[in-house]
């Protein structure tokens, strides 16, 4: 026997087998009923993205505090050999690419193609400076002999502190190591949407997607703004 | 001992307010989740379907329902939680007349020091009624160190002393486990308590022929030259160490620590962390220098150091250091 | 009052012609290893969790064989710990946290909204194609040798003394991890967006509540448990001391951050089954759940309130007495939404119309069991207690009670409950009973001797024990074989439904809810035309109401 459903019940001539038609829109996806719907999910997505970031970031973080509360000393020692005045330049930087990005958002929004594109492109540049600026300052803690582990070959002048600045540095690769790795991957998705701003996917109708771009990139962005001064400045 | 036993033997004198609140815990909430698995059975079986196609009546239970079983289970776990706090405290707070023993875990055996100077590995004697203190550390991973019969058990940390106590309340031989998993013969790391009468433990002391743990230590006070800063006149290049056990230390920083087990410690293993008002961090680091039970040892010689530079004995033990005036030179 | 049945309602008869469902809309393995179907990536979930957990359950069983004797007789010890190690690790972030929402939450969640897909449908392939990334770490940990940390990782253990594979197992579970968050992800957008019209908060089913309390666990722990296996990995690899003490870090924090993460995720493993329960106990109760808000509201209480207990894992490991005391009152408080649930649950089955079908089975038992599994919960949480019996047996059996006893006989009860759904085919009803009851016998006969043998003093993760622990052990050593049957046997009759298995219909159960408002199996799209729901979730009321207005106008 088939029993009926409650649903059924309450519309009668409800067939739950029959056929029906399906929507079409260019950038509609299939299981959404309209792109408002759409535009609403992926950004509340993204938030909730950003909420895993947090506490991804928040662990690292809890982890330092503790050890600068052990180490006050040490993480003191350690931060005097972060060059402030490159910290600071890169700060600029990466809030002149907030900048950007935030144009970027409102230029799709208005389906300003070619404004859109170039401020994608200057946050990619502005991205990539940061980066490399990054690598420069890797390249001398390196050669200092900062980098922890067996190529840790620094000893400080106070003997006693060396194995708290090995612990400091520990963290400020692992910390600004992850955020640089968000850094490159927002920019891999960078040149995904330079792609599609330039082919003038995005209007005032679908801009969701470059709004949620910005969401992670002023995130990235805030990561840094509490990296620089726990890091260089201590 | 049965071949099998159902529940574990008691053996110290906090064991039975373990075992009380476990056994009153397992009346309450035996007797809880069986009424839980009647109730459903009898409702299973009392409405259940028939025929097949049946539905439901529309008939709720009153709805005050709701509010007891979120009141009465929290007033319930409440009360648990209070008789549990209590029993914790007792398990915690050490007497003050304890007998003082040091355990140090390592990869994978157990090894014990006792005041007067003897070592033992993988046994422990103690004597009966009267509360012992166990002040331990480990050499390597975390073990954990687990008396079934006295109910106690405490984790075991590297690079840290750490304290539990018991009182055993009958003669005999129990378990040593350790319990917390540390490697390939874990299970392998295990032992036995002998606890026994007083009279007999005073002569199973006296078997000891190694000088008792302070004189060790201040044995190794001289061999690492400890001596030649920490004079015992005052202005010499370390702090005089006589009478500092226990006592408030003011630091460089203007924070003051109470120079404890730990602080001795960290003081030898790494001394630049906290240094004494009024020095400077000249002492070099004993850390990989200085074994674990080395450490004991001079922690031993420091307690019994008193104010005069000589050990004398030591506040908390009698028999134990009668024994080791005995064995002075 | 007469007995309604269903019996008198209206018939629609099927469509005489085979309709087209998410099985047969297309073929070919690139249409399952591509699809972002939720549906498909559901049932791609279901033999992967499947297969890791015989995996972690040939473990367990070679674990029971070697303790039927007090000596270390079967394995060397190195092969042991690496055993009930792979057991944890396996069953804990292959199975079990998968297990309910990537299969289950994966094929009902939208269509008990209403909703086409998931939010995310390539995410959510690609969250299937990250666990299986993860997995084969796990597997190639498996076969290049194992590991043999505990599947709590604690340090200076891992990282500085283990020589086993604990990089690449830490790097499995840190990849894995990330295929839960996208899981959560989606399900709480899903839930936020995508609901059907009329389709209000409290109009949801409880499997909804449940799964999004769930969801927002595994979104704001797992991060967690990433960073500190990050951590953890640098650790090994550069040698550095972030936890090592000798080298001046902190074990104790280790503990602490893992146990952020890993208490949760036992919610992360329960609230889902709770959320099974919900549906089953309705479906075969024939009634709305007593208490709906009250059952509702104490899963975002569970999942709240977990996250203020982990350190009650810490009570013997050098925390503070008094820091104790808290965590201890938080863990007594956590139990009493828990019960909460417990006796909703029992007082929905008052005056109820109580089938006796399989997946009802399972919800006594597991009601039964997690009862036992949560009162022992209370021992635990009980500072003076916990110092006894931390890290002994009892808390092995505590937790294997809430965990196999719960998790898995919810997850059994869900896939009993939706096979039909799933596959449009019923399994055998005899079978499925015999299997159901096997497993009740088996697995109290497995672990209730632990609670007795933990309490007496027998330690957990000893290969070899003392030999006053031999009876117990050998009880449980036979419980397990009757379990083993007890799990294997739905492995073959579920098979045989797929073929052999009566034609279920749409709604085979007479339940309502959205997903017995669809096909069996369901077409493509769930729903050929966007429901709007006009009514309370389990309205058996409204149900019972309609069938009666039927009746009434069939007779006049």
């Amino acid at each position: 026997m088939r029993n009926p459903t409650l649903y059924e019940l309450q519309h009668p001539g409800h067939d739950p087998e029959e056929e029906s038609q399906a929507h079409h829109h260019p950038f509609l996806q299939h299981h959404f009923e309209d792109l408002g719907q759409q535009h609403e999910a992926s950004n509340l997505g993204m938030w909730f993205f950003v909420a895993q970031e947090i506490l991804f970031f928040g662990g690292i973080f809890c982890a330092y505090f503790v050890y600068r509360e052990m180490y006050p000393e040490a993480w003191k020692a350690g931060s005097h050999h972060q060059n402030w005045q490159i910290g600071l330049f890169n700060t600029i930087v990466l809030i002149g690419s907030s900048l950007t990005m935030a144009l970027a958002v409102w230029g799709a929004q208005g389906a300003k193609r070619k404004f859109t594109t170039l401020m994608l492109a200057l946050t990619l540049v502005l991205g990539t400076v940061f980066v490399g600026v990054k690598g420069y300052e890797y390249r001398e803690h390196i050669h200092e002999g900062l980098f922890p582990g067996a190529m840790f070959t620094y000893v400080d002048p106070n003997p006693a502190l060396t194995g708290g600045v090995q612990l400091f540095m520990t963290f400020y690769f692992a910390m600004t190591g992850l955020h640089a790795l968000h850094m490159i991957i927002g920019a891999g998705l960078l040149i995904y949407f330079i792609r599609r701003a330039w082919r003038g996917d995005f209007g005032e109708e679908y801009y969701g997607p470059v709004e949620i771009m910005g969401l992670y990139w002023h995130f990235v962005d805030i990561v840094w703004i509490f990296l620089f001064p726990l890091l260089y400045l201590v | 001992m049965t071949d099998f036993p159902l529940f574990p033997e008691a053996a110290s004198d906090v064991a039975k307010y373990v075992d009380g609140l476990y056994l009153s815990l397992v009346a309450i909430c035996g007797a809880v989740s069986l009424l839980i698995w009647i109730v459903i059975f009898y409702f299973a079986i009392k409405y259940r379907r028939r025929p097949d196609n049946q539905l439901a009546q529309e008939q709720e239970p009153p709805a005050l329902l709701e509010a007891t079983w979120i009141i009465v289970p929290t007033i319930i776990f409440i009360g648990i939680f209070i008789a549990g706090a209590w029993v914790f405290f007792r398990i915690q707070r050490v007497p003050a007349n304890a007998l003082e023993v040091y355990a140090t875990g390592r990869q994978w055996m157990w090894k014990f020091q006792h005041p007067s100077g003897q070592r033992e590995i993988n046994t422990l004697h103690v004597p009966v009624g009267r509360p012992v203190k166990i002040t331990m550390a480990s050499e390597d991973v975390i073990h954990s160190l687990w008396f079934p019969a006295f109910r106690v058990k405490n984790d075991v940390l590297p690079n840290r002393y750490r304290t539990m106590w018991f009182t055993a309340t009958k003669t005999g031989r129990f378990h040593i486990f350790c319990a917390e998993y540390c490697g390939t013969q874990h299970s392998g790391m295990i032992g036995w308590v002998v606890v026994m009468e007083p009279t007999e433990y005073q002569r199973w002391l006296a078997g000891g022929t190694e000088g008792s743990l302070a004189s060790q230590g201040e044995i190794l006070f001289q061999k690492y030259a400890c001596n030649t800063c920490h004079t015992s006149t005052a202005g010499a290049r370390g702090p005089v160490l006589a009478g500092v056990y226990g006592k408030q230390r003011v630091l460089t920083d203007g924070r003051s620590v109470v120079a404890d087990d730990n602080y001795i410690r960290e003081s030898i293993l790494n001394p630049a962390a906290k240094i004494v008002a009024g020095f400077q961090p000249v002492m070099p680091a004993f850390q990989g220098q200085v074994s674990e039970e080395d450490l004991i040892r001079l922690l031993a010689y420091l307690k019994a150091l008193q104010e005069g530079g000589r050990p004398v004995r030591p506040p908390e033990a009698d028999e134990t250091s009668a024994l080791l005036e005995a064995n002075q030179p | 009052m007469t007995t309604t049945t269903i019996e008198d309602a209206p018939f629609i008869e099927p469509s005489a012609t085979a309709p087209r469902n998410y099985l047969n809309d297309e073929y070919g393995v690139l249409s399952w290893l591509l699809t972002r179907d939720h549906k498909r990536i559901a049932i791609l979930y279901l033999f992967s969790v499947t297969i890791f957990f015989f995996v972690g359950g040939i473990f367990a069983f070679l674990m029971r064989l070697e303790l039927l004797t007090p000596e270390g007789d079967m394995f060397t010890s190195d092969t042991y710990n690496k055993l009930f190690t792979l057991h944890g690790i396996v069953m804990i972030f292959f199975f079990l946290i998968p297990a309910i929402p990537a299969v289950i939450g994966n094929f009902i969640l939208p269509i008990m909204l209403g909703a086409k897909d998931l939010a995310f449908p390539r995410i959510n392939l690609l969250s299937w194609y990250i666990y299986i990334l993860g997995g084969s770490f796990g597997v190639f940990v498996i076969i290049a040798g194992g590991v043999d940390t505990g599947w709590t990782f604690y340090t200076p253990f891992s990282t500085q003394y283990s020589n086993s594979h604990v990089f690449l197992t830490t790097l499995g579970a840190f990849i894995t991890g990330f295929s839960s968050i996208l899981t959560g992800l989606n399900f709480l957008v899903t839930i936020h967006r995508m609901r059907a019209p009329g389709l209000t908060w409290f109009r949801l089913p409880l499997f909804v509540w449940s799964m999004y309390a769930t969801s927002v666990v595994i979104m704001l722990a797992t991060p967690v448990l990433a960073i500190t296996l990050v951590l953890l990995m640098i650790e090994r690899v550069l040698g550095v001391g972030i936890f090592d003490p000798k080298l001046g870090g902190d074990p104790v924090l280790y503990q602490h951050m893992f146990w952020f993460y890993s208490h949760p995720a036992v919610y992360i493993m329960i609230l889902p089954g709770m959320a099974v329960i919900s549906e089953c106990v309705a479906a075969f109760t024939r009634k709305k759940i007593f208490g709906y808000k009250f059952v509702a509201f104490s899963s975002l209480g569970i999942a709240f309130l977990g996250f203020l207990v982990w350190a009650h894992h810490l009570f013997v490991a050098g925390i503070s007495i008094y820091s104790a005391m808290i965590f201890s009152f938080l863990s007594m408080i956590v139990a009493v939404p828990s019960a909460i649930k417990v006796f909703n649950w029992t007082a929905t089955m008052y005056k109820a119309s109580v089938s006796w079908q399989t997946p009802m089975l399972y919800v006594l038992g597991f009601i039964g069991l997690f009862t036992i599994g949560g009162v022992t919960g209370l021992f635990l949480a009980a500072l003076g207690i916990d110092v006894h019996v931390h890290d002994s047996y009892f808390v092995v059996a505590h937790f294997h009670y809430i965990m196999v006893g719960g998790t898995i006989m919810a997850y059994l009860a869900g896939i009993h409950y939706w096979w039909p759904k799933i596959t449009g085919r019923m399994y055998p009803e005899w079978w499925a009973r015999l299997s159901a009851l096997l497993i009740f016998v088996g697995f109290n006969l497995t672990f209730f001797p632990q609670f007795l043998v933990g309490y007496v003093g027998m330690p957990r993760r000893y290969h070899a024990y003392a030999p006053e622990f031999q009876v117990l052990n050998v009880l449980s050593t036979a419980g397990a074989t009757i379990l083993a049957a007890g799990y294997l046997l739905p492995m073959f009759y579920l098979a045989w439904s797929l073929k052999f298995g009566r034609k279920a219909g749409t709604n085979p159960w007479g339940a309502v809810g959205l997903e017995w408002a669809t096909a069996s199996p369901p077409p493509k799209e769930n729903f050929h035309e966007t429901p709007t729901v006009t009514w309370e979730a389990y309205d058996y009321p409204a149900f019972l109401k309609a069938m009666r207005e039927t009746q009434e106008t069939k007779h006049a």
